[in-house]
């Protein structure tokens, strides 16, 4: 029995179902937009940047399902925006809060998902879904207030692609280069395989100049930026399906002009430079992982959203040093590479949401361009160092 | 880094007895810190003067000394035992204070003592107030415009400066915001100043810009030598700035912030940490908000573990005292697992899948002429916490907790007048969650009551939901209630008694409970496991809600439910809880499966691991009953949990659940007093000349018959509530107005007062054959003073041989009549060579630790293995009866009546004491027994 509530503020309850590719499903009410959306079910432990979660292009293409209960409390606001739209397909939450307070939103989540066509479902028990994903690995879902007929649902549930060896990229980099940033420092240039803005800002903020490239971009296009830097961003979809990708690292590394990656471009560095990614059982998604630099000892509170990881079992000296590792599972969150001047992280540096305990990985990119330049500059330094080392 | 090789042996300094503002979150963080320590294979030493604690029994240190906690008796303690360090961090400000104290006079050093998790001289920075001001400008974090004044004159310009009142005064170095206060109108300036100025030991006052209505959060801090910082919670406080925080009902976690909003006041919370020196250990720290424009401010940092720590520990799982105990020791976060999970890393920040609510519990009817608006000077006496999965459900689950007869955020009574909802939401009450949704009812907009209150609009916007839900209910008779919506009911934490209370038709609770139960709407119990879910866990810490599925398993053993004391108030305090851990613990040595029910966040029997399984659930009858319809335990242990626990007795009796040691009858025999005095008369036992009333005429009529002075009470309180002694009819009538005023259609009790007689209490085992007398106390103090606010001697000091004899064949009798199987405690008072009994109450009393202290007999333990089936005479075989008291020991109240300086000081049968402490001593001439001795009758009043 659901009853239509009297107080104008309280929005009409509309009957919503979210199914899962194994047969489950749970009954809701829709928040946001009125409709149907399917992806894979994944979930987020953060308690507060939903905002930012949702608008992550590494989420692209995933039902989002929040494991805090009460989502929407402080609105939606432009400046939690990660790209210029929602990324996942859809919202799962305990609790949707309709009405907010926060002197900083520009309006309520559920305007913000109508705005975008993004469909959402609330009054389900996350945490038995969690706990179900937990043992059952991650599974596809469809969310519904159009089609409420079970049977349905779940088939279109299992109709829906899977996430494995998917190439996602290509649909959310950016259509043609642009510039971001024009500063007096580096010059980065940033592979937009899906890039969060926090991570352009993070350059922008050092006094960098940022230009991003589309993910297709070929090597030579972004050379002839004459970049002190090239940035591997962070995106969706499996990395092993981005042979191209790969082969742009590869070329890359060879320029000898400093590399960075984060999550997906971690990936597709780690790749390129002989190592292996496996698809994790559940994967890493939230903002309280922690990661030991194993270099300093010590430990970094870190936001993570990933599915893949490099194989431990794939390091090797010669081609790479583990730099980072999660202390929960010891998988692998960063390495620096042996044959050329570059790194790379599993996790977020760029946190939103999250701790800003990684943040110092982006000076160490620009010491690695700083070291880079002085080189360039003076030969005979550069001669010098060598000979010290 | 490894633990430290260099260092074996530590002392803990504990906190003393209970004091508005620090309370027993330091039993349960000492107790954790000793019990990690030794796990580590150091040898602990501990010293804390109250004797109702865990921390200061035999299983929890090597070696215990029961001591004032003075520089004099911490000095004279290092000398004889030479600990390496000391750990001064989990005895609130108490032990940092001493800590401080000890090393500006050079002693640690001098002695070769190490302070561990602290940097002993921030202490000072922390404390003081224009120091911590300089340090965060310097820092470059924000803060409120002040400035110090040493004097009525300085403070007023301050003022002037600030853009006159109001501003907030804030004497230095003082506990729970002692003497501070919030100046409203320049009349009641040089009031507040002055009292400010006197409260402070260095006589300086911040004169501040007042915050009021901003929000207000904490966040509790762990960090460790390599300097790794993790944030454990962050909490938001529902009352806004200008409450102090251990009054106000908070809320984790914080529910209103952006995550860039949040991570600003993360980074600013570590910069602040960082800026207090290098140590490894706990830290608290505390900022503002401004709502219209966002401006965040620090309020204060506390290098050490804290009241508040100990809520984020229940509330998140994370044992914050355990780790910071480590982290002193040299370990890094790194190197620790978390206890939880048992396999990921303890160097994380929890993520939590639930609400978690505090409520303070205030004990204002005490103390008469008591100035109840809520200010910076913390009022509370204890407090309660609940989890719900949202925040209505947690909310209405803090207000089932509090014990002071909701059955939730109201919706179960009359509603009150607008006038005074009105009135009480002017100013902020303890009670205004309440009034808030009492305003909502009669149509008041969350607009509106953002403006009147500062609470900010999301957390009324919930409580409006909770509104509405309420006139969904109206709408119906029980049994229109389909499936769905009586889950949805019990989503938002409504009890059965409300939902009787609501419905169109005239039902009981126990109505509703049978039709939910027939609708399949029962609770299910999940898991508290700091990862929101993650990972799986291992500990067995569970909540109620009305989810999907249950994670709590029923094991095959043989269980047994102990009841815990709820909330801390005057009268039923820690003590309780003291025998319920070890109701625990002897229940767990012989071999049955303990499951705790408790709601209160500063204990140790909410500890995760005390019990074999905890749930974190109010001490509610609805609750409760739950729990043991779904845990079908052996039994039910109800005797340790004081009066609340007590209770419910007759409830489970009535539900055919077994309760162990005295049964439910025998109980009610006890306190029934018609019952009670029938039975004394059988037994041939002299007793005070009584009568009952159920009116004003009948108590005048039978004060008349009985003879003045009479003690005029209501039945079945707590802590003498209400009690007074009136020496005419005209007091007599107003008495018993009086309390029906706080207590309605309660009867009336009256005895004659026995003036200038010896009071006795006396805490005693049964078996049903045999009665062990473990303790006589002798109070200092005549009779009419509360037995809980009196200085008690063990032994007696004045009473002879002769009289003593009938006192223990009182106690045989009586106990045995009751066929007491477990505890009991009983009060007499001897005049003219005559033992009268006052009363008997089978179940452990509030002097139990203090005698099992005196001692060293394990009281509460034995109780326990007596109800479970073992005989006295097992104990007596082995010895383990025997006393190693040597001299007496003397039980002293303390009060915290500098928390209430309108309230005169005045002692009489109603209790006011918060804390207490022990002292042992070889003669009477020692002035721990001299001196109360002298002042025996200087306070006792009415």
């Amino acid at each position: 029995m659901q009853q239509t509530l009297s107080n104008s503020s309280e929005k009409r309850l509309r009957p919503c179902k979210l199914a899962l590719a194994d047969g489950t499903v749970v009954v809701g009410e829709a928040v946001g937009h009125l409709g149907e959306a399917g992806g894979e079910l994944c979930f987020n432990t953060s308690m507060m940047g939903y905002q930012e979660i949702l608008t992550d292009p590494s989420y692209y293409g995933q039902m989002m399902m929040m494991t805090y209960p009460h989502i929407g409390n402080y609105g939606a606001m432009d400046i939690d925006m990660e790209a210029t739209r929602p990324m996942v397909a859809g919202l799962v939450v305990r609790q949707f809060s309709h009405q907010y307070s926060n002197q900083a939103a520009d309006e309520s989540l559920d305007s913000f998902m109508n705005r975008f066509n993004l469909v959402g479902i609330s009054g389900v028990d996350t945490r038995a879904l969690v706990r179900h994903i937990r043992s059952q690995g991650a599974m596809n879902s469809v969310i519904s207030s159009v089609d409420l007929d079970n049977e349905s649902l779940v088939s279109k549930a299992r109709e829906w692609p899977s996430m494995e060896g998917l190439e996602l990229a290509s649909k959310v980099t950016a259509e043609k280069p642009y510039d971001f940033a024009t500063g007096e420092g580096p010059r980065i240039a940033v592979y937009d395989f899906g890039v969060k803005k926090n991570i352009l800002h993070s350059f922008q903020k050092r006094g960098c100049s940022v230009r991003v490239f589309p993910a297709a971009t070929a090597l030579e296009g972004v050379l002839s930026w004459n970049p002190d830097g090239i940035f591997f961003s962070n995106g969706p979809g499996d990395p092993r399906a981005m042979p191209d990708s790969i082969a742009v690292c590869r070329s890359a590394f060879d320029t000898g002009i400093p590399v960075f990656g984060i999550c997906l471009g971690h990936q597709l560095m780690s790749l390129a430079a002989g190592l292996k990614v496996f698809k994790m059982f559940v994967g890493h998604r939230g903002a309280n992982q922690p990661v030991k630099n194993v270099i300093t000892g010590r430990v970094e509170i870190s936001t993570q959203n990933h599915g893949f990881t490099v194989d431990p079992e794939s390091l090797d000296p010669k081609k790479a040093t583990l730099t980072h590792i999660n202390l929960n599972d010891q998988s692998v969150e960063g390495v620096r590479f042996t044959q050329f001047k570059g790194f790379s992280v599993q996790y977020h540096p760029e946190a939103s949401p999250g701790p800003h305990d990684s943040h110092y990985l982006f000076d160490e990119f620009l010491k690695d361009i700083e070291q880079t330049e002085s080189m360039k500059v003076s030969p005979a330094d550069a001669s010098e160092l060598q000979a010290v080392s | 880094m490894p633990k430290r090789t260099d260092i074996k042996k530590i002392l803990l300094i504990g906190s003393g007895p209970i004091i508005i503002g620090q309370a027993c979150e330091f039993d349960y963080s000492g107790s954790q810190a000793a019990r990690s320590l030794r796990a580590e294979g150091y040898e602990v030493i501990l010293v804390n003067s109250n004797p109702a604690t865990i921390m200061t029994d035999p299983i929890t240190a090597d070696k215990i000394f029961l001591r004032e906690l003075t520089p004099e008796s911490i000095m004279s303690i290092v000398e004889e035992e030479r600990p390496d360090a000391v750990l001064p961090t989990m005895g609130g400000q108490t032990a940092l204070n001493l800590a401080d104290k000890l090393h500006q006079t050079g002693f640690w050093e001098k002695m070769g003592v190490e302070v561990i998790g602290v940097d002993i001289d921030a202490i000072h920075i922390t404390e003081d107030r224009q120091k911590f001001r300089d340090l965060m400008a310097e820092i470059g974090i924000d803060q409120v415009e002040s400035r110090v004044a040493k004097s009525l004159l300085e403070a007023k310009e301050i003022t002037q400066e600030l853009g006159g009142i109001p501003v907030v005064i804030r004497p230095s170095f003082t506990l729970g915001g002692s003497g501070g206060s919030i100046v409203w109108s320049m009349d009641e300036f040089d009031r507040k100043v002055t009292r400010g100025l006197e409260c402070s030991p260095i006589h300086e006052v911040l004169v501040e810009e007042c915050a009021f209505g901003w929000k207000e959060f904490e966040l509790e801090l762990l960090r460790d030598s390599k300097d790794n910082v993790i944030i454990i919670c962050s909490i938001e406080n529902i009352d806004p700035m200008g409450v102090h925080t251990g009054d106000s009902v908070t809320v984790v976690p914080a529910q209103t912030l952006t995550d860039k909003q949040f991570q600003i006041m993360r980074n600013a919370a570590i910069k602040m940490m960082r800026s207090i020196g290098t140590f490894a250990g706990g830290c608290n720290v505390q900022f503002a908000i401004e709502p219209a424009t966002g401006r965040m401010i620090a309020i204060e940092i506390n290098p050490r573990v804290s009241r508040s720590s100990a809520l984020a520990s229940k509330a998140t799982g994370y044992p914050i005292a355990k780790v910071a105990a480590k982290l002193a020791i040299g370990y890094t976060l790194d190197e620790l697992t978390n206890d939880v999970t048992g396999t990921t890393s303890a160097c994380f920040e929890p993520a939590i899948d639930y609400v978690v609510t505090k409520i303070p519990r205030f004990n204002f009817e005490k103390f008469e002429g008591v100035d109840e608006i809520l200010t910076t000077q913390m009022k509370a006496v204890g407090e309660v916490m609940a989890i719900g999965r949202t925040f209505p459900e947690s909310l209405q689950k803090a207000w089932q907790s509090l014990e002071n007869g909701y059955s939730g955020l109201g919706a179960d009574r009359d509603e009150i007048p607008r006038k005074e909802i009105r009135e009480r939401l002017k100013k902020p009450y303890w009670d205004q969650t309440l009034q808030i949704r009492n305003a909502l009812k009669l149509g008041a907009s969350v607009e509106e009551l953002a403006d009147i209150t500062k609470v900010d609009p999301w957390f009324l916007n919930q409580i409006h939901k909770l509104v509405h839900v309420e006139d969904e209910i109206r709408a119906l008779s029980l049994y229109q209630i389909e499936d769905v919506f009586m889950r949805r009911v019990k989503q938002h934490g409504f009890s059965d008694d409300q939902i009787a209370y609501l419905v169109m038709d005239d039902v009981t609770s126990a109505e509703v409970r049978a039709y939910r139960k027939s609708l399949g709407v029962v609770p299910s119990y999940l898991l508290v496991d700091t990862c929101a879910g993650e990972f799986p866990a291992q500990t067995p810490y569970f909540y109620s809600s009305y989810e999907s599925e249950t994670e709590s398993e029923v094991s095959d053993r043989k269980s047994i439910v102990i009841l815990g004391s709820g909330p801390n108030r005057i009268g039923q305090g820690i003590e309780f809880d003291y025998s319920c851990v070890h109701a625990v613990l002897a229940s767990k040595k012989l071999g049955y499966e303990t499951i705790m029910i408790n709601c209160n966040p500063e204990t140790v029997s909410t500890d995760f691991d005390v019990a074999d399984k905890l749930y974190f659930e109010p001490v509610f009858w609805e609750r409760v009953f739950d729990v043991v319809e779904y845990e079908k335990p052996y039994g039910v242990i109800v005797q340790m949990g004081g009066q609340t626990a007590l209770k419910l007795s007759q409830n489970l009796d009535q539900e055919g659940v077994r309760i162990l040691g005295t049964s439910a009858d025998d109980m009610d025999l006890a306190e029934d007093r018609g019952r009670f005095s029938d039975m004394l008369k059988e037994l041939d036992i002299p007793y005070p000349p009584y009568g009952k009333a159920s009116s004003v005429e009948e108590a005048v009529a039978a004060a008349e018959h009985v003879g003045y002075p009479i003690l005029v009470r209501p039945s079945y309180v707590l802590g003498g509530q209400g009690m007074r002694i009136a020496i005419n009819k005209e007091e007599v009538a107003r008495y018993v107005n009086d309390i029906w005023k706080l207590m309605p259609d309660n009867k009336i009790l009256l005895d004659l007062f026995l003036e200038n007689g010896i009071e006795m209490d006396i805490d005693a085992v049964c078996d049903g054959e045999e009665v062990w007398i473990a303790g006589m106390m002798q109070h200092i103090e005549p009779a009419g003073v509360h037995s809980g606010d009196s200085t008690a001697v063990l032994p007696p000091f004045s009473v002879s041989d002769e009289i003593l004899h009938t006192v223990s064949r009182f106690v045989k009798k009586i106990a045995l009549r009751l066929r007491v199987v477990g505890l009991v405690n009983l009060q007499m008072v001897i005049k003219d060579e005559t033992v009268y009994v006052i009363e008997a109450n089978p179940r452990a009393s509030r002097t139990v630790p203090f005698v099992a202290k005196a001692t060293g007999v394990p009281i509460s333990d034995i109780a326990t293995q007596v109800m479970l089936g073992k005989k006295i005479a097992e104990f007596r075989e082995r010895g383990e009866l025997e006393s190693s008291l040597k001299g007496y020991a003397i039980k002293e109240p303390v009060f915290s009546w500098d928390k209430f300086p309108e309230v005169p000081k005045e002692l009489g049968p109603e209790m006011k004491s918060t804390g207490e402490t022990i002292a042992f001593i070889d003669e009477l001439t020692d002035a721990h027994f001299s001196r109360p001795y002298e002042m025996r009758n200087l306070y006792l009043s009415k």
